[in-house]
């Protein structure tokens, strides 16, 4: 069974004042990531077709086409890994 | 190999003698040697440490966790608007009870080059020593440490095209004589001999600089180190800086026509090396560095392990583009093109 662990390269606490969490698509999965969340988020700005800017369920996140997205505000691991499980599955 | 690594790494700085050259993990363990080793055994009630509040967490902690157990007090000397080291209240806050100042040569927010020649002087008029953070200067301009007269100097290898987890901690050697190993174990000692009458040992520290290179040292790492000096000094270090203060002066001047691009540090390249701390009003540094990286080009996001110095800034964090050997003025273009595109964001 497909689970969010086989797009997730990795997650990582941005360091600064902002508690922003940066998600980092495997390599070889980053297409079919990107155009499942591309199917469920809505699209508010995109610059090139290369950065997104999303919202999905009163979240705001920015994706881009390198295979990465940085979340904010999300409140803890479980609740970033619902919103993946949501977005990517 | 390994000793003709240290010998070269100690023409490169202008040591006197390759003795005070030690092999360390990098800068940050260099200055850690400095706290536990002379801090524990020289510092107590009634004594302070002088840093600044520019210092990368390295040149902080290992006081803060020392202050700690000894009970010293740590004073923290400000800085202008632009970055710069408030000299005056430097001076202000070095006393009679400052037994140490410790003091980053080059700033790896904003790039600023503190005097060190300077306060170094002011530093022995009170007694004091005086520790640099060279994990900015070293790499990227000449230094000699005989001419800075300072007592102890840090720097890491992979700032400087070497590998990581080596680095260097210079030492006066009256300096290094007088203190205690940092860790103990092999190759740091001469002798450990067990007195079977009394069921005791009896050690006897090596020489420098081994006193203070505990265990199997990071051989390959050492050589690794050596050999970027090498290359380095074939270039040398003055077309090193000249180069890289090129490049600021071009990015800086394009940089400064982006309406929406904030500089941290001081616009007078005299005064600064070549690194840049910037902010994008409305954005994080974070969407800033990932933006590039999607271009390919990498710039550093965050505090870049100096909290207290954007605290003063009032920044959550912040973007940094730094210059070195290898960049040109084309990437320098494209770096300014990329920018452009933030202006849609």
């Amino acid at each position: 069974m497909v689970n969010v662990d086989d797009y997730v390269s990795q997650i990582e606490g941005t360091c600064g004042a902002e508690k922003d969490v940066i998600v980092v698509f495997k390599f070889e999965k980053k297409d079919e990531a990107i155009a499942n969340i591309l199917k469920k988020a809505t699209v508010k700005n995109k610059i090139a077709g290369i950065i997104f800017e999303l919202t999905f369920q009163d979240q705001s996140f920015r994706l881009y086409s390198s295979g990465k997205a940085i979340f904010r505000g999300v409140k803890n691991k479980q609740a970033l890994n619902s919103l993946l499980e949501k977005l990517l599955l | 190999m390994y000793e003709k690594a240290r010998e070269r790494i100690a023409k490169f700085i202008n040591a006197k003698n390759s003795n005070g050259v030690v092999f360390v993990r990098g800068t940050t363990e260099a200055i850690n040697l400095v706290a536990y080793s002379w801090g524990l055994n020289n510092l107590g009630k009634g004594d302070e440490v002088l840093v600044s509040i520019m210092e990368h967490h390295s040149n902080i902690v290992p006081w803060e966790i020392i202050a700690k157990l000894k009970g010293f007090e740590i004073k923290y000397s400000k800085v202008n608007n632009d970055g710069t080291l408030d000299y005056t209240d430097f001076e202000r806050k070095l006393c009679n009870k400052t037994k140490i100042v410790c003091l980053s040569h080059v700033s790896n927010v904003t790039g600023v080059i503190n005097d060190v020649k300077l306060i170094g002087k002011i530093a022995h008029e009170n007694g004091a020593l005086m520790l640099v953070d060279g994990a900015q200067s070293v790499p990227h301009m000449p230094v000699d440490v005989e001419d800075l007269d300072m007592d102890f100097m840090a720097f890491s290898g992979h700032k400087m095209l070497g590998p990581t987890g080596i680095g260097v901690l210079y030492g006066k050697k009256e300096v290094l004589e007088k203190m205690s190993p940092f860790q103990g174990g092999g190759e740091m000692i001469r002798e450990v001999a067990y007195n079977q009458r009394k069921e005791k040992c009896g050690i006897v520290w090596n020489e420098l600089p081994w006193k203070f290179e505990a265990g199997t040292p990071n051989i390959e790492g050492a050589i690794g180190l050596g050999a970027a000096v090498k290359y380095l000094d074939e270039i040398g270090m003055d077309n090193v800086l000249d180069h890289e203060k090129q490049l600021a002066k071009y990015a800086l001047k394009r940089m400064q026509k982006n309406n929406k691009v904030v500089v941290h540090g001081p616009e007078n390249l005299s005064e600064k090396l070549g690194i840049i701390s910037f902010s994008i009003e409305g954005l994080s540094s974070h969407d800033v560095a990932l933006l590039f990286d999607n271009y390919g080009v990498m710039i550093r996001s965050g505090y870049h392990c100096a909290q207290p110095l954007h605290q003063i800034f009032k920044l959550d964090s912040s973007a940094r583009a730094s210059f070195y050997v290898y960049n040109t003025e084309a990437e320098v273009d494209r770096f300014i093109e990329i920018l452009k595109e933030l202006d849609q964001l």
